[in-house]
């Protein structure tokens, strides 16, 4: 039995036909659609490796069917850059070293721009350990993490406040 | 001092910059391709199947319902398995570890692979995998560190000294007018890169590509010629980006090599990504110890004897021994030393080397020890540390080729307020009414080099190429790496193309040991320096050069100009003397290694002292960490940015040593209970707060060349200590097992 869905992912629109209805929203991206930004730590749920935004909202894709998601509205690490301009939280990871090896990367990244948009946490760096702490990170970039996100969270503030002035 | 500036060229003009890395873009973009991320045309799915037993056979597999599975291709297993053209028992070549290729139907460990599945997609692998549903017939497993009878190593790891002793310990045990004798366990722990073991496996006739994360680029090609009978040079490895090493991805294991099997076997692409279950087995770990210390002083709080013991297990088919004992030697001023390793033989997976691989748990132990010790002198712990600290290498008596340790205690002890901290413990609380407490401990790595070549060329527009395959697993070679070259070219560090990360390029040597900067950059620097010399050869014998005459020796480089040395009047850009010399590009070579008599006349570690602060709820005796200052001396640093990251994320890795990391095995299967990081725990971003690192600069002309030294390991070392310590003076209890477990200090505080 197939299913036919259709996302929108970074903006465009993609009709999938999916033979096969155990396909994750993760290795859909990965090995169907050519979108390998997005990685694969534990595919279980408990690294947020695989963390892109659904909706607004930041999930772990490996836990998400591909079949479920269709009308879904995708943003995957490779949409978040605008051309040659990087997203705020982009510039912050490499200001601050946010990252080591770059495994992790992509789902802090997205998680820190989800978390961001919560607008929870703030600038107030506990919040900001607290809610980025679904993202493991073995090379333990975590102090530049946290920094990033906090760096990052002011300059968007900045940006707003330029725009609605 | 030795000849080791080319032409003056100004180092810090690169290196020593806290350059952002230089993949960063890449990295943050989603565009840094791991090996996973690659999809050849035609590609199948790999899926190996791991025994759920630890030892015994396999006696049944259901190949025909994996077969019937549709978009099942292959079924691999003992039965119809090509043979390898190499052993995989064999140890033919250095980081040669046995492994299975189904070789049999023998189980030897759980998680072993005992088939393998081939399938169009990965979730038809994935099922055909499940299907298989092995039979077996189990025998019971050998587990923990008295799961076996022990034995004694004579050899350790990498060839390290097994048994060494120092003077004469008998008598330093008599000289005692105290002492302490006790005895600390560390658990099994397993690397867990975030970035799971990956191969990508192309075949073109006789030749085969491998996208694979490595950390021994041009060593493994070798070793996988010689698995599959084909010349080294017939084997490309890609390897641009590594999600994280830590030790384990530089050593051939069997569901890689069973994956490039299929690759042939099928004759099309393979992808291999293994489960991170799996991580729990093939690919190495760091084994279990119990370490027995023995410590006298004298009646001024010096030692007369440090007798370190230790036992550590490994596998039932190879021999690596975590060295950790060999942790007191080359540290405290003791009048006789010892360190003595066995080994107990269990049924998991061969241990491999993990970050800091012996220091790391023989440390946790000594240093914790340290402070027993201290503790009954009634000495500050540091005062102790002081008293024994040793101006040359214990036993050997050799001298230090640098140590700023001094340095390291001081101004770490000054940067985290330890003057203030109460000999006794107990005895500070937070406004919270946690329980405070202060520890500290010092870490020692050894600054070794390895091998390496590498190639500079000077292109006729000016600008320079440097190649060497060198592994960036997140410790920032491509960047530090690229700094050094540039400066040997005398360019900007945007005028040097890099090449790294394959294995057509020249020997990088191993990312492991803290040694790669240092070597490979060692490398790059001689190459750098030869395309120099050869420049400046050309432009000095030309007479039409401002130049001419000047000799090789006085001749600067300098932001891609050669200048007379002491007359910036005259000079010549790289590209004016290409172009009159015909235009074809200047072509260099170097390598690096460390000569042996250099080795014989200095010790080489590069040293660092920790200082911790944890709170304690004094009902729950949950713990955090929530200050930890750092203080390193590592020879010259290259790139303070990613030097810094490197260095806490080693301190962050002592978190978890202390207290998160355990591999629990079930002692009636043998198997792992905690194989995925639901269970088995590393620290998250709320478990650190407070960290600071302190780099105190050395100029060390022994060392090598550059004066470079390494601070990928040492972060883990002190750390752990210093975190244990911290706990006994929060709370009063001395808990002599890692991690440190809430139940631990709850059954302590029991009584
Ligand atoms: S891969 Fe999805 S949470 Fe780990
Ligand atoms: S940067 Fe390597 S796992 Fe986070």
């Amino acid at each position: 039995m197939s299913f036919s869905i259709s996302l929108t992912i970074n903006g465009t629109r993609r009709d999938v036909l999916l033979e096969d209805a155990r396909v994750t929203l993760l290795d859909l991206l990965r090995e169907r659609l050519a979108l390998p930004g997005t990685k694969k730590g534990c595919d279980r749920g408990q690294c947020g490796a695989c963390t892109v935004l659904v909706d607004g909202r930041r999930v772990n894709s490996c836990l998400s069917l591909a079949v479920t998601l269709d009308g879904a509205e995708v943003t995957t690490i490779e949409g978040l850059a605008q051309g040659d301009r990087l997203h705020p939280v982009q510039a912050a990871f490499i200001d601050h070293d946010g990252f080591q090896c770059g495994y992790c990367t992509p789902g802090q990244i997205m998680s820190a721009v989800g978390l961001i948009a919560e607008g929870h946490a703030g600038t107030d760096p506990d919040r900001i350990r607290e809610g980025m702490s679904g993202n493991l990170c073995r090379c333990a970039a975590y102090h530049g993490i946290a920094e990033a996100v906090q760096d990052a969270t002011r300059r968007m503030a900045a940006e707003d406040e330029r725009a609605s002035a | 001092m030795p000849d080791t500036l080319p032409f003056a060229t100004r180092f810090g003009s690169n290196a020593g910059q806290p350059v952002s890395r230089r993949d960063g873009v890449a990295k943050v973009t989603g565009t840094a391709t791991f090996a996973a991320d690659n999809h050849p045309e035609g590609m199948l799915h790999a899926v190996y199947v791991p025994a759920t037993i630890a030892r015994g056979r396999v006696t049944h597999l259901d190949v025909a319902a994996a077969r019937a599975h549709p978009g099942v291709v292959e079924v691999i297993t003992p039965a119809n398995r090509p043979l390898l053209e190499g052993d995989p028992e064999a140890k033919h070549f250095m980081f040669a570890f046995r492994f299975e290729a189904l070789q049999d139907d023998t189980v030897r460990y759980a998680n072993q692979p005992i088939a393998l599945v081939l399938a169009e997609t990965l979730e038809a692998a994935t099922e055909g995998a499940r299907l298989l549903d092995p039979r077996y017939e189990a025998e019971s497993p050998r587990v923990g560190l008295d799961g076996n009878t022990p034995y004694t190593v004579e050899v350790g790891a990498f060839g390290r000294r097994g048994q060494t002793v120092h003077g004469d310990v008998a008598a330093g045990h008599a000289a005692a007018v105290q002492s302490l004798d006790v005895t600390y366990e560390t658990p099994a722990q397993y690397h867990n890169a975030m970035e799971t073991h990956a191969v990508v496996a192309q075949w073109q006739g006789d030749q085969v590509t491998l996208d694979m994360p490595n950390q021994a680029i041009v060593m493994s090609r070798g070793a996988y010629g010689y698995y599959f009978g084909i010349p080294a040079e017939n084997v490309l490895i890609r390897s641009p980006y590594l999600g994280g090493g830590f030790g384990s991805k530089a050593i051939p294991n069997g569901p890689t090599v069973l994956a490039i099997l299929a690759a042939r076997m099928t004759g099309r692409p393979v992808k291999l990504m293994l489960r991170r279950d799996q991580m729990f087995g093939p690919v190495g770990h760091r084994g279990a110890t119990r370490q027995r210390l023995r410590i006298g002083i004298d009646a001024e709080g010096r030692m007369t004897v440090l007798d370190h013991e230790s036992l550590a297990t490994t596998s039932t088919f190879d021999d690596f021994v975590e060295s950790a004992a060999n942790a007191s030697q080359g540290l405290y001023a003791a009048g006789a030393l010892r360190s003595a390793h066995s080994g107990v033989r269990v049924d998991t997976g061969t241990p491999g080397p993990m970050r800091a691989p012996g220091e790391a748990s023989g440390s946790a132990a000594l240093e914790c020890a340290m402070d027993e010790m201290a503790e009954r002198a009634g000495l500050d712990p540091l005062e102790f540390r002081l008293r024994n600290y040793a101006e040359t290498e214990p036993g050997t008596g050799l001298p230090y080729s640098s140590k700023a340790l001094r340095e390291c205690y001081l101004r770490g002890a000054e940067r985290f307020g330890w003057a203030k901290r109460p000999l006794q413990p107990r005895q500070m609380r937070d406004e919270d009414g946690m329980l405070v407490g202060w520890g500290m401990g010092t870490a020692l790595f050894h600054a070794p080099m390895f091998q390496a070549q590498a190639r500079a060329v000077l292109r006729p527009d000016g600008t320079g190429l440097v190649e060497t395959a060198a592994a960036d697993m997140g410790q920032g070679a491509w960047t530090a790496l690229a700094q050094i070259a540039a400066d040997s070219l005398g360019l900007p560090l945007d005028k040097v193309e890099f090449r790294s990360g394959s294995s057509d390029l020249p020997d990088g040597g191993v990312a492991g040991g803290s040694g790669h900067t240092a070597t490979a950059g060692g490398a790059l620097h001689a190459a750098g320096r030869d395309a120099i010399d050869r420049l400046a050869q050309i432009a000095t014998a030309d007479p039409a050069s401002p130049l001419f005459g000047a000799g090789n020796k006085g001749v600067t480089a300098r932001d891609g100009r050669l200048f007379v040395t002491d007359d910036d009047s005259r000079s010549e850009s790289y590209a004016e003397i290409i172009a009159r010399a015909g235009g074809s590009e200047v072509i260099g070579t170097g390598s690096a290694a460390r000569p042996p008599e250099q080795a014989a006349k200095h010790a080489m570690y590069s040293h660092g002292a920790v200082f911790a602060e944890v709170k304690v709820d004094p009902d729950l005796y949950q713990m955090r960490v929530t200050r930890l200052v750092g203080a390193f001396a590592a020879g010259r640093i290259i790139n303070p940015k990613l030097a810094e990251s490197q260095l806490m994320g080693g301190m962050i890795w002592g978190i978890s040593f202390a207290l998160h990391e355990e591999a629990r095995f079930d002692a009636r299967t043998g198997r792992i209970m905690n194989a995925d990081f639901a269970g088995y725990h590393i620290p998250v971003n709320a478990d650190v707060s407070g960290l600071e690192v302190i780099t105190v600069h050395e100029d060390d002309p022994h060392v090598n060349a550059l004066g470079i030294k390494g601070v990928g390991e040492i972060g883990i070392v002190g750390t752990v200590g210093a975190i244990g310590n911290a706990i006994w003076h929060a709370t009063g209890h001395r808990i002599r097992r890692f991690p440190i477990r809430i139940e631990d200090l709850l059954r302590a505080e029991r009584g």
